[in-house]
């Protein structure tokens, strides 16, 4: 087997298939990074899986899972000004937890440099949103850099490492999903491992780094413009921006990041292909190169995936410079709609110069054909704790969501939860939905990692402010969505074993009394616990248990552990169907003559089912002591 | 020889479509050809529809193969086989799939009609397709049902210019001990019997 951790160590150059995420490791090894921070999410956790899968012992880099993406910017800016290049990367909508730290990074001197790799998701993939990061560089003044390869991400994470220690300022390296995801051959060059440094350069003199009122705040943002103006200086004569000419004086095209590869893709189809401007650095935006660029043609489109971020930079410059070319930007909302797919871009180009591309015959006609979305896994306590709170409540009652596994929860057929916004608004949310409010019983979830990630504050304010709803805490010991990443609750993080943070002392430091603590397979005694706490007064939180089963079985697993037999289903089925109908664990098929027929595949022997069957005709051989309610 | 090929590849969340694509792609580069691909895995989760892609030539540029424009779709399942032929498979082209069956939850809730092994020979035969089923065989453990998958497309060639030892060099690059054995036992086992 090739040890992934070996080749990022290697000091030899090499050829390797990796993915967008772990090519950049290797560009932040090469670079001398020292200190790397994240929060998991999509699409940015196989960056974390790359720096763990390096040997302990010969890991040039320190990281860390924070508690949220807030902290992890602080930690990588404090471990910046003390002389050590850092780096942190996190999903798109952490950099709104991020935002209040992000937004002064600008401002501030950082000596050792320092890279901020977003994960934007552009089609919501995986995200709530697929909001447009590009405004942040903007808001904060900071320069942006856009692979679209995986080649691309190593060295241009390698050129922002540079340029960030050069200027003394961090910069951001913007991935879009199909980068980080994108796999293909990396040519890495050779490394001379250096001796860790140990010394503290944090020195106020390098500073200021204390942003207060007019006198100290205005000429730290002035630092910051003259820095960023800099850095346009050199935006325009950068490799990372490259102009593909093919000798056309009609058309041009201006784009960054996936929808480039798109673009090429298309083009092959085109007779009368257009000149292409390629832009790796895309705040700020290289004005000479792009004016240039538009004064050689007639008509410049602006293929940019989401909103219309250089379109507005473009022709304001175009009426800066009194250039007379026609910019086409977004056309109508389809465009600044979901990924720049191949298809998408010619659907674009088709729209935009009508016989450029020839007219493709129909793809193949799409049948619909049943949907598929993710779904609990056999097992899984939240499926359990789902279908016995769903027993206490009115169908007029209101349930908030949160984000993690539990969020499926809001699928068919649980309904749990009718609101979604981000991490940790459940409470929040909650609360407002229970004043003025006497008839409909409010009810929250939350995971155990989110808990500690920006659950806390919602749950001081139901305290606080005294207000009236139950949350229901799903802990399943882990960030299972992500793919399993330690939370300060687990008792270990990436490094080593921790002092456990138990939850449940967490609130009762609080001054949080009324809570009740039951294993999710205990479906009775969480049906009864949640009739109880609706009924009283207050802030109320039941905490429903249990190990996330995947997680758990890849253990036993690993360690050859025999695994529970699966159920079986006796003559005594009367096809009531509730085991699919209300459970709904995908273990449950049904054949062609409509019975119910447990699929040994899938089913863990987990016996958390067998309560569910008003006849009983759930056979369980081997009970786990979970599952004996 | 030079060689062209889009392959998506799609299944259902936890059946290994990672592996079987980072298989294929790495035993492409051992082949020599030019190769890129992506997944689509956003979530961790399993149970949903997971799809890959490999592209396989120097034409490809992004990592995603267009709709309707795949050479060869492989599915690890037949409901996903229908759904990767509707919607990446080009006319003419060729399907491989295991015929195992994961009832998506419509299916299960007795929304939607259960999928017939002939519902899908009859789309392939509207579209000259070729259609290659794999009869599930008897396997120590159901997580190998991706090698039994490779094991049929080395055997009969389905990507030309990769031989079954280049797809084993890929096998050695990914996993190492028990797995490893257990992965290529199976898979020369079956290159031998098929």
């Amino acid at each position: 087997m090739k040890k992934l951790g070996n080749v990022l160590i290697s000091p030899y150059g090499s050829t390797e298939i990796v993915m967008g995420n772990t090519a950049i490791v290797r560009g932040m090894i090469e670079s001398g990074v020292r200190v790397v921070t994240s929060y998991p999410g999509s699409p940015t956790p196989e960056i974390a899986a790359a720096i763990t899968a390096i040997p302990k012992d010969k890991n040039p880099l320190y990281f860390e899972f924070s508690t949220n993406e807030k902290v992890a910017t602080e930690v990588a800016f404090g471990a910046s000004i003390n002389g050590h290049l850092s780096t942190v990367f996190f999903k798109s909508v952490g950099l709104n937890v991020a935002a209040d730290t992000f937004v002064q990074l600008g401002h501030m001197e950082v000596i050792g440099g320092m890279v901020i790799v977003l994960g934007d998701d552009p089609g919501a993939n995986s995200s709530q949103n697929e909001q447009d990061n590009r405004h942040y560089a903007r808001l904060a003044y900071l320069p942006m850099l856009e692979p679209s390869t995986p080649t691309e991400a190593y060295t241009m994470f390698k050129e922002a490492a540079q340029l960030s220690k050069k200027r003394c300022m961090p910069v951001i390296l913007r991935m879009t999903t199909h980068v980080c995801h994108a796999k293909e051959n990396v040519t890495f060059s050779s490394w001379t491992p250096l001796p860790l440094d140990h010394s503290s350069c944090f020195n106020v003199d390098n500073g200021p780094y204390i942003p207060l009122t007019t006198k100290l705040v205005l000429p730290l943002k002035r630092r910051a413009l003259e820095k960023l103006a800099q850095f346009s200086v050199d935006a325009d004569t950068s490799s990372l921006n490259t102009i593909i000419n093919n000798n056309n004086p009609l058309y041009g095209i201006i784009t960054m990041g996936a929808p480039f590869q798109s673009l090429q893709d298309v083009v092959e189809e085109s007779s009368l292909k257009p000149d292409i401007l390629k832009l790796g650095i895309i705040h700020p935006l290289p004005k000479y190169l792009v004016a240039d660029f538009i004064r050689q043609h007639k008509e410049v489109k602006i293929l940019e995936e989401l909103d219309d971020f250089i379109e507005q930079q473009v022709k304001a410059l175009a009426y800066d410079q009194g250039i007379s070319t026609k910019i086409i930007g977004k056309q109508d909302y389809e465009d600044w709609l979901n990924e720049y797919t191949p298809e998408k871009v010619y659907k674009i180009l088709q729209k935009t110069w009508p016989h450029l591309l020839p007219n493709k015959k129909n793809a193949a006609p799409f049948l619909h054909w049943s949907p598929r979305p993710a779904q609990l896994c056999p097992g899984c306590g939240h499926r359990s704790a789902f279908h016995a709170i769903k027993q206490a409540l009115d169908p007029n009652d209101i349930t908030v969501a949160d984000i993690g596994c539990h969020t499926l929860g809001i699928m068919e057929p649980y309904h749990m939860g009718q609101v979604l916004l981000c991490m940790g608004h459940s409470c929040g949310t909650a609360a407002g939905l229970s004043l003025f409010n006497n008839s409909r019983k409010v009810v929250a979830f939350l995971g155990d990692s989110t808990f500690f990630h920006a659950g806390l504050p919602g749950i001081i304010n139901a305290v606080f402010n005294h207000h009236n709803f139950t949350l229901i805490l799903l802990d399943n010991g882990t960030t299972a969505m992500t793919g399993h990443q330690s939370h300060p609750g687990v008792g270990y993080n990436v490094n080593g074993p921790t002092e456990k943070i138990p939850i449940r002392q967490v609130l009762n430091g609080i001054g949080i009394t009324n809570i009740r603590e039951i294993d999710a397979y205990a479906q009775n005694h969480l049906t009864e616990a949640a009739k109880a706490a609706l009924t009283e007064k207050g802030f109320k939180i039941i905490i429903a248990k249990h190990p996330c089963m995947l997680k758990l079985m890849k253990e036993h697993h690993a360690k050859g552990k025999p695994l529970p037999s699966p159920v079986e289903i006796t003559d005594d089925c009367n096809q009531n169907y509730a085991c699919i109908s209300g459970f709904a664990c995908p273990t449950f098929q049904r054949n062609d003559e409509g019975a119910i027929v447990v699929h040994k595949d899938l089913c863990i022997g987990d016996g958390s089912c067998k309560q569910t069957c008003p006849t009983k005709a759930i056979l369980h051989k081997h009970p786990t002591k979970e599952g004996n309610s | 020889m030079p060689v062209k090929m889009d392959i998506y590849i799609i299944g259902v969340g936890g059946q290994g479509i990672g592996l079987l694509s980072e298989v294929i792609i790495r035993a492409a580069d051992y082949a020599g050809f030019p190769v890129r691909g992506t997944d689509t895995h956003g979530l961790a989760q399993r149970g949903g529809t997971v799809s890959s892609c490999v592209r396989i030539g120097s034409h490809a540029h992004s990592a995603l193969i267009q709709t309707g424009c795949a050479d060869l779709v492989i599915a690890l399942e037949k409901n996903e086989a229908l759904r990767g032929l509707n919607s990446h498979l080009r006319d003419g082209g060729t399907l491989i799939y295991y015929d195992t069956q994961w009832q998506p939850l419509q299916v299960r809730l007795k929304k939607e009609r259960l999928l017939k092994s002939e519902d899908i020979s009859a789309a392939c035969q509207y579209r000259s397709i070729l259609e290659y089923q794999i009869v599930p065989t008897k396997l120590s453990n159901p997580k190998m049902q991706n090698i039994a998958l490779l094991a049929s497309i080395a055997k009969h060639n389905k990507i030309p210019g990769i031989t079954p030892l280049h797809y084993e060099l890929a096998l050695n690059d990914l996993l190492e001990g028990n797995k490893l054995d257990n992965n290529l036992s199976l898979f020369r086992s079956l290159i031998a019997a098929l």
